[in-house]
């Protein structure tokens, strides 16, 4: 494989990077092309084992007829041509109905929870770029929810909002006596934002590192011209800190949004196997599809379809945000 | 009196400081924060040193007597140090198989112009935003085949979820490692190849040692990943495999849930990934700096 990659015409440009590799003979120059392929070689084999190939195979199977019957030998379940995703997208049937509430669930679920990690974690870290007493301390307290497994904090969480003996309750129907009866929380309307509350606490640590990280790149001395220029702190912000976060916001709002979109474990763990409606989250009932009926080509084409959304949201997101940076920047 | 005195003393009212409506505001937003975060924290310690009695009723802010008995009893009420070591061995072989195979990788990618260099390095990215279940069916699938093909038993077995979880760090780590090796001066390894090392030698004779802080990242980062999964570790286990975030879970949704003994256990199994993460932040926003230089 690696041998039949390098090409005779390819030879040259890679020469020209190696500083010395003009002066090795043509046996020693051919291994040193190889060597990078080598040096690839676990990487690839692994992504191809656990990524790729399932995903293609993901692929086909949502062509196909795949019940309990054929899951010792997929490749024998007969095709069944587009049926999986007809079914996934007959918004009047049971099966397309609830995929679809799901669906809109989750673009609801998520548009609160990026905005309001993002939020969150920005503010914390501007607040923490200047030097004051406690700020090392607050800055690794920050990161714990994002240090500590997810399952522990999320487990932490339910019990927090059971209805007799959770914390959430006592604080508002106890303490400030909101509401006749104690609320429920893991089930009905309100899970919803028990769900959002968790993922959020969950989240904005990340946001919080990235944009940290982000903020160690804008040079000093820009503040300290502005500063001379007579311009204050909120200003500051405004003008400086917030226009030099865009490239790392680019990439910080994408990998949340593909993360929350995708959240399996904080429903999980926090409803158990079924989530009630309000809170059901599109990895979760995709997963409850699949196991619950084996019937695991439907659950195939509906994954599909949400990589397809995924897939052109990112585009499109990438295209607008690029093509906006580019016109700012001339 | 000395300039610098002088300085000191007038910092306060300086034109560089920041107004009061700053200072107020960082106060309560990061006071606000600060409590977010610790309200759970806060439960989870509390709650974990009650009685039975104080965590069945009405919840109270403060315990009415302490007791170490939780911690003692999350030992026998679950094979909970079954998981630990399952958790243990599953997560840190990840670690270690996940660190030297990203070691490798980018290493050929900092260091070397190849063909479909662009193709390898987008496409391995790509894979972070696959969602897990679009590939849980399949893998299930393959590790099922395969097991039942060659007699390798990949599905409920440590290896097969070693295998699956040293992947799910490999991006990131090789992105982030990436980033590392090419802030190393490329004259450090060209010095060593001309002493006649190698370009194996040179890598870990040089740019492994320089890049030590990524590395450690890149190692805390792929150890929390596999320490913290719960979809995988929940279709791909059986009863001897099982880990902490499946068995946990099923601690957490008994009938008659003991919770100050699933407070004490979420505490235990917290604390080795918490502290070590910590201790290591530092390397972590070290690295995702020299990731977004790139």
């Amino acid at each position: 494989m690696t041998q039949t990659a390098v090409t005779p015409t390819r030879e040259p440009a890679v020469r020209k990077a190696t500083p010395g590799g003009a002066r090795t003979t043509r046996r020693s120059g051919r291994r040193r092309l190889a060597l990078p392929y080598l040096l690839l070689l676990p990487a690839l084999l692994l992504e191809l084992l656990v990524h790729l190939v399932p995903m293609l195979m993901g692929i086909a199977m949502s062509f196909k007829e795949l019940t309990q019957f054929y899951i010792r030998d997929w490749a024998s379940a007969p095709w069944s041509g587009l049926d999986n995703f007809s079914v996934s997208l007959d918004f009047d049937g049971a099966v397309g109905q609830s995929l679809l509430k799901s669906f809109l669930t989750t673009c609801q679920f998520t548009l609160l929870s990026v905005g309001l990690c993002w939020l969150l974690g920005t503010a914390a870290a501007i607040l923490l770029q200047e030097n004051f007493r406690g700020r090392g301390f607050l800055r690794t307290l920050f990161l714990v929810p994002y240090a500590l497994p997810v399952y522990a904090a999320v487990i932490t969480w339910a019990f927090m909002f059971q209805r007799d003996n959770g914390l959430i309750n006592h604080v508002l129907h106890d303490q400030l006596g909101m509401g006749d009866s104690p609320a429920f929380w893991l089930i009905g309307d309100n899970s919803f934002w028990a769900l959002l509350a968790v993922s959020v606490w969950k989240g904005w640590p990340f946001a919080f590192l990235t944009v940290m990280a982000g903020l160690q790149n804008i040079p000093r001395d820009m503040y300290e011209a502005a500063a001379l220029d007579g311009a204050g702190i909120w200003k500051q912000i405004r003008h400086i800190t917030l226009p030099s976060l865009r490239s790392v916001n680019q990439v910080l709002v994408l990998v949340l949004f593909l993360w929350t979109f995708n959240d399996f474990n904080t429903p999980f763990v926090l409803f158990g196997e079924a989530a009630p409606e309000a809170a059901d989250l599109i990895s979760l009932h995709i997963y409850q599809s699949s196991f619950q009926t084996w019937n695991f080509g439907t659950g195939s084409a509906m994954s599909v379809l949400l990589l397809l959304f995924l897939l052109l949201v990112t585009g499109v997101y990438l295209l607008l945000t690029s093509r906006g940076r580019k016109t700012s920047d001339v | 009196m000395s300039d610098a005195a002088h300085a000191r003393a007038a910092r306060p009212r300086s034109p560089m400081a920041p107004p009061r409506s700053f200072l107020w505001t960082r106060r309560i937003v990061l006071a606000l924060l600060a409590g977010f975060v610790l309200l759970p924290v806060y439960v989870m310690v509390s709650s974990s040193l009650k009685p039975l009695e104080d965590v069945s009723g009405k919840f109270e802010w403060i315990p009415s007597g302490l007791t170490l008995r939780p911690y003692a009893d999350i030992w026998d009420t679950v094979p909970l140090a079954d998981y630990f070591v399952n958790s243990l061995v599953v997560s840190g072989a990840a670690t270690v198989l996940s660190v030297a195979v990203a070691i490798f990788a980018a290493y050929a990618v900092s260091r070397y112009t190849f063909r479909g260099k662009r193709v390898f390095t987008v496409t391995v990215l790509s894979t972070q935003m696959f969602p897990g279940i679009l590939f849980l069916l399949p893998l299930f699938l393959i590790y099922v085949n395969i097991g039942n093909a060659t007699g390798i038993a990949l599905f409920g077995s440590r290896e097969g979820l070693i295998l699956t979880y040293l992947t799910f760090s490999l991006p990131f780590s090789i992105w982030m490692l990436t980033g590392y090796f090419d802030s190393i001066p490329r004259e450090l390894d060209e010095a060593a190849k001309v002493d006649g090392c190698g370009p194996i030698r040179a890598l870990f004779r040089v740019i492994v040692p320089a890049a030590r802080p990524g590395i450690v990242a890149v190692a805390v980062y792929a150890f929390m990943t596999a320490w913290g999964e719960v979809l995988f570790a929940s279709v791909m286990t059986n009863d001897t495999t099982r880990t902490l975030a499946v068995g946990l879970q099923g601690y957490a949704t008994q009938n008659d849930v003991y919770w100050n003994q699933v407070m004490a256990a979420s505490l235990v199994v917290s604390v080795p990934v918490v502290v070590g993460f910590l201790l290591l932040q530092r390397y972590l926003v070290a690295g995702l700096t020299a990731g977004a230089v790139k």
